[in-house]
């Protein structure tokens, strides 16, 4: 019985001829080929990732920092229910040519920011993976990048001017929330047109201003109710108000005369709405990932 | 416990054991034997084939393909009218609310990332489960976007091989392996998720949702390399997909069944077969009992039970209906 199983197990493989070593041979060296090629291409998806191509506006929340986005690429399961979400459609994935980053999603903020208009951070709730990190609860709190005057001479503010129409354009894709319209539906922004003085578009429509002015009059109506005015941070564990993103402030220019300037600060959480609604082109500010406030 | 060992087997891509006569069972033995009596003439198994055409030909097919083309389109209908039942994409969805995790994207990112978040872990359990009871690769031939385009191309390939334009090219089964431990330790060691970069499953699904992009480009590459040089070859010596779904087949009771006693060991099954080695036991002689289980590489796809003239393969709920 034990030789027999014996002979089972050690039973002599048929020799092949020489025909069949030869195609056995082939198939060897075509598979050698097909390996190398195919774990080849997937390895080029890292050029783009180590030439730092694929550094972009993230949604809120994203687990990285302004220059290095390992662990929001790794973590990505690359499903875009963020993207499902966003009530202003801002956020896009990636495609092939960003390698490593295929399918992870960015904000092309002139094309359409995040305005927070889904107020519970739907994308961050939305993730499967935690690659945008549950513990951000509040729009005040993230840090996508950082607002930049890049254009100064561009900027309508500095140069003294109104601004009157569509901010950009009738053809204009991009929506955002108007409060005064309709609380729960952000309207495209070609529907609202805008007649202004002075042009203040990047301190009127950025979100954490707006959510400012709410704290303000939510403080008014709950003055006038006697009630406390922290019950309202109580109540919802927000801070409010938030820190002061961007304002107007009164500066000399070169040649003397008094001109308001666009000045961004601390509480700017980079989401892109003063980028997107900027009116000249290209805008006259623009959002910076290599920074975020906790660093300037 | 010989089903498990052999499925892994021919899971890692080697040959399927052929049973020494002493374990073949008397009456395997004796079926064979009453066979060679009588030889199978052309005449005979066209006849066998014909009968068979009249009653049925592509019911699992049909249902099949159902299914995938149903499937994908609600993952589209989901986001597009806005109604929620299925978000997300074949990577990780939420099915009413209930988060599910691709099986090998999941493996991916924990391997690459190195923690896992409790909603991912709920994800992938719920989905290993539903694929336990499901069939395990049955996600290939079911649910897979690339398998229905690579069955098309199939058959745009046999149509040229059966013309002489083209020839097909085998790879060895193995390599399949060998990418599977790559890409798992290419995301451990580099911590990125390396595969999903090709991985034409997912690039697939999203461009279904989310629109087309120059990934495509890469899954038109592939389907031409399948039309024109080698059969089913993304599927057959490449996916890690499908290797993580064979696992979780193993302790699937869905299964395909083969009995011996009508067939006439003519090979129609393993003509169709994307992963013929499966069916290596529909070969005379290499059946070891009256009936036999397909391994657990086996897609579930049904093509074989389909053109089967002899209706020797069926599928099987293992511990439901009778049992034999």
């Amino acid at each position: 019985m034990a030789d027999d199983t014996q002979a089972k197990k050690t039973r002599p493989k048929r020799a092949l001829s020489p025909k069949r070593k030869e195609q056995a041979r082939r198939e060897f060296l075509r598979t050698s080929v097909m390996a190398a090629g195919v774990v080849g291409f997937s390895l080029l998806g890292f050029l783009p990732v180590a030439q730092g191509k694929t550094l972009r506006l993230r949604p809120p929340g994203a687990i990285k920092t302004p220059s290095d986005e390992k662990d929001f690429l790794s973590s990505c399961i690359k499903c875009g229910q963020c993207v499902q979400v966003c009530p202003v459609q801002a956020i896009e994935l990636a495609d092939m040519d960003q390698g490593f980053a295929i399918g992870t999603p960015y904000i092309d903020a002139r094309t359409q920011a995040c305005d927070f208009s889904c107020d519970g951070l739907q994308c961050v709730l939305a993730c499967p993976t935690g690659s945008l990190d549950h513990a951000l609860d509040y729009p005040a709190d993230s840090r996508m990048g950082f607002a930049r005057l890049s254009r100064p001479k561009a900027c309508l503010a500095i140069q003294g001017k109104g601004f009157k129409g569509l901010a950009r354009g009738a053809e204009y894709k991009g929506l955002l929330r108007y409060d005064e319209i309709d609380r729960w539906n952000p309207i495209p922004v070609a529907e609202h047109p805008y007649d202004l003085e002075l042009c203040d578009l990047c301190v009127r429509q950025c979100p954490i201003e707006i959510r400012i002015t709410q704290c303000a009059e939510a403080e008014k109506q709950k003055a006038g109710s006697n009630q406390k005015v922290e019950r309202v941070a109580k109540q919802y564990g927000n801070e409010c108000p938030p820190k002061h993103a961007i304002g107007l402030e009164e500066a000399v220019a070169p040649d003397g005369t008094r001109v308001m300037v666009p000045v961004i600060k601390d509480g700017c959480v980079g989401c892109g709405v003063c980028e997107m609604i900027c009116p000249p082109e290209p805008p006259a500010i623009v959002i910076d990932i290599d920074k975020i406030t906790d660093w300037v | 416990m010989g089903y498990i060992v052999e499925s892994f087997r021919q899971l890692a891509g080697l040959d399927p054991s052929r049973p020494h006569p002493e374990e073949q069972a008397d009456e395997v033995l004796s079926v064979y034997k009453e066979k060679r009596k009588t030889r199978l003439t052309k005449a005979a198994l066209e006849a066998a084939r014909d009968e068979h055409h009249t009653q049925c030909c592509d019911k699992w097919q049909r249902r099949r393909w159902a299914t995938l083309i149903l499937l994908n389109l609600l993952f589209v209908v989901s986001y597009y009218f806005d109604i929620q039942i299925l978000e997300g994409a074949l990577t990780a969805s939420r099915f009413v609310g209930f988060h599910m995790a691709d099986l090998n994207s999941a493996l991916q990112v924990m391997l690459a990332y190195k923690h896992v978040v409790l909603n991912l872990v709920i994800g992938t359990v719920t989905v290993l489960i539903l694929w336990v009871i499901l069939g395990g690769r049955s996600f290939c031939s079911w649910v897979c976007p690339y398998h229905l385009l690579a069955e098309w191309a199939e058959y745009l390939h046999v149509w040229l091989v059966k013309r002489k334009v083209i020839k097909n090219h085998t790879f060895d089964r193995r390599a399949r392996s060998v990418f599977y431990l790559i890409f798992a330790l290419l995301a451990l060691v580099t911590g990125y998720t390396v595969f999903e970069t090709i991985s034409p499953t997912g690039i697939i699904s999203r461009a279904l949702i989310y629109g087309p992009g120059i990934a495509l480009v890469w899954v038109g590459g592939l389907l031409l390399f399948e039309v024109f040089y080698s059969r089913r070859a993304w599927c057959r010596y490449v996916c890690p997909i499908g290797v993580t779904y064979g696992f979780v087949g193993l302790a699937s009771p869905v299964r395909v069944k083969y009995n011996i006693v009508d067939c006439h060991h003519e090979g129609d099954c393993r003509q169709v077969c994307l992963v013929p080695h499966v069916l290596d036991v529909t070969i005379r002689g290499k059946a070891q009992d009256l009936n036999s289980d397909i391994g657990s590489d086996c897609t579930r796809c049904g093509l074989c039970v389909d053109v089967c003239p002899t209706d020797s393969l069926n599928f099987v709920i293992k511990g439901l209906g009778k049992q034999s």
